[in-house]
């Protein structure tokens, strides 16, 4: 019965093995593909696309990194600077709102953060004609601004009903020493939220980095001049470009995967719980 | 009461800018949209050429239309029943506690989810690619000499291929919400069922499953929703075409709204968006409440 019972589990295992091992291959071999493509010349890639670039052909690398082809750095420099932009706006702002909704009685809190989560219905699809039309307005085409202050309006649902959750469970007993010691509810905010919500904070920050970043609807509509393209757009402008030359746009690729990927190798647990847990808290 | 007094400037400070910029840049656009939908209007000039609900039975007789619906809804479909089992089982067999390299596993599997959705669908026109690609390279493999598909260049298959590279970026999401929902079960109830002579399979049916519904819920909801929205991939990957084979709603928004300079009619689409997401929302609320009470 024991024997039976291991060899079931045994066989179990092994299925269990070969799955994941085959699943790994699936989501590797597109990665790898891409990868060792940029180490090729256009005649190696269409004689040998799989094998292991034999020489490896540094040009497109080169090309790409001194800029005599594309414009990676332009379109980098535009992608950190427009994340920047809307994870510390959105930050600073979410972090107001959500200590007002959580720690200061007001009347009319409830309908405040019910129009809050109004937001959380609606996608950016729905609202982006007159969006679009408002950015123009506003003269914000071709600005980063354009890009950053709608993105931040779209993140503050989500991140507002995050945070307004952590600091709801700050002990009242802590606000009372705060203001024993002489300090008004901004005080109270600066000195003791904050710092006790760096978790939260952190987790918020990663899931609107991680969304400005691959965002590329929006700047779509907003960038028309390739000097402000972030990397997405980048990429797809230069795809657009360089038709052919799939050695040089796998290169490109590469890199633009690069910064998301070493974000992800170094802080890869925190990135996991920021965004499937603040997916799942939604 | 005293108090509320002073707070006013304390508010203004604190919830101004949060409200100014939701209501500037979400609120305001989306009430817009749904005005706008009831007007032909290129975006310029005074908005006067009324047509009340015009746009929709437009809309709604238009054959490309139809056809995004119709790749939407297999969109879904697709993800409910091939991406999220494909999930949970990757998620049942890394949670098992002696499993090994389950880390190694879970990395790999997430790893297409941090990348934007347009590295991702130009990664894949690459594999597709019947010049280049991973594609061709299979071919000249298992059958030289033989013609070499191309996937997205054929109207009958490029859904297919747009909805293999679907899958291939999310699962690993999904999979991770549910490792999030398993790990909250208790290992003492799984080991209380093992003494008791329960099987692997049998705890995980009768004591697992139940108690991750709720993050499967979660999971599922995503997953309908996201497939309403569905852009970026399938711009990547050939804007929809050829001939419309590949068209999402979201895409024709862009197409006959934006890029035919159509903001009335644009509006009409983004409000059907709006309307199917709200929808499905209500139904998957109330089956779930249901559900729920039930179970109690």
């Amino acid at each position: 019965m024991k024997k039976k019972n291991l060899s079931i589990s045994f066989s179990r295992r092994v299925v269990q093995y070969t799955f994941c091992i085959i699943l790994s291959f699936i989501v590797l071999i597109p990665l790898y593909m891409g990868f060792v493509g940029g180490l090729k010349s256009n005649g190696q890639l269409l004689t040998d696309p799989v094998g292991l670039p034999n020489p490896p052909y540094y040009n497109n690398y080169i090309d790409l990194l001194t800029g005599s082809v594309g414009t990676f750095w332009k379109s980098l420099f535009n992608s950190i600077l427009v994340a920047a932009g809307t994870v510390i706006l959105t930050l600073i702002v979410c972090v107001m709102a959500a200590f007002a909704l959580a720690r200061v009685q007001f009347r009319g809190r409830e309908i405040i953060k019910n129009y809050f989560m109004l937001g959380l219905l609606f996608p950016l699809a729905v609202a982006i004609l007159p969006l679009y039309l408002q950015v123009k307005n506003l003269k914000l085409l071709d600005n980063y601004f354009g890009v950053i202050l709608p993105q931040v309006a779209f993140q503050i649902p989500m991140t507002v009903l995050l945070l307004r959750g952590f600091f709801l469970h700050i002990p009242k007993d802590l606000e009372d020493a705060c203001s024993i010691d002489g300090y008004g509810p901004l005080g109270f905010l600066i000195n003791m939220v904050i710092p006790l919500s760096t978790p939260i904070i952190a987790t918020s920050a990663v899931i609107v980095l991680v969304s400005s970043w691959n965002n590329f609807f929006l700047p779509l509509l907003v960038f028309n001049t390739e000097a402000y393209y972030t990397l997405p757009m980048g990429v797809m402008n230069f795809q657009g470009q360089h038709a052919s030359d799939w050695n040089l746009i796998l290169a490109y690729l590469t890199l633009a995967m690069i910064p998301a990927l070493i974000l992800f190798v170094t802080s890869q647990k925190y990135i996991v719980a920021g965004l499937t847990g603040g997916a799942i808290k939604g | 009461m005293k108090k509320s007094y002073s707070q006013i400037p304390l508010l203004v400070f604190l919830l101004g800018p949060a409200l100014i910029l939701f209501s500037l840049f979400v609120i305001f656009p989306v009430f817009q949209a749904a005005y706008f939908s009831l007007f032909k209007w290129n975006g310029l000039g005074p908005l006067v050429d009324f047509r009340g609900l015009k746009n929709f039975t437009v809309l709604f007789k238009d054959a490309i239309f139809h056809k995004a619906i119709i790749h939407n809804i297999i969109i879904m479909i697709v993800s409910l029943v091939i991406e999220i089992p494909l999930a949970l089982y990757a998620a049942l067999i890394i949670c098992n506690k002696d499993f090994k390299f389950a880390l190694v596993f879970r990395t790999f599997f997430f790893l297409p989810y941090i990348l934007s959705e347009v590295i991702t669908g130009i990664l894949w026109q690459f594999i597709y690619n019947p010049q280049y690609g991973l594609v061709k390279a299979l071919y000249t493999f298992f059958a030289p000499g033989a013609p070499v598909p191309a996937i997205l260049g054929n109207p009958s298959t490029v859904l297919a291929g747009i909805l293999v590279t679907i899958i291939w970026k999310y699962f690993g999401f999904h999979m991770s919400i549910l490792i999030a929902g398993l790990q909250d079960i208790p290992e003492e109830i799984k080991e209380a069922a093992k003494i008791d002579g329960a099987s692997e399979s049998q705890i995980t049916r009768k004591i697992v499953l139940p108690l991750i519904r709720s993050t499967l819920l979660i999971s599922i909801f995503f997953s309908i929703v996201g497939s309403f929205q569905v852009f970026d991939v399938v711009w990547a990957m050939g804007k929809g075409d050829p001939v419309n084979s590949a068209e999402t709603m979201v895409t024709y928004l862009y197409k006959f709204g934006l890029q035919r300079f159509n903001i009335g009619y644009g509006s009409a689409v983004a409000a059907v968006i709006f309307l199917f997401t709200l929808i499905f929302s209500i139904i998957y609320n109330n089956q779930l409440m249901k559900n729920e009470e039930k179970q109690i």
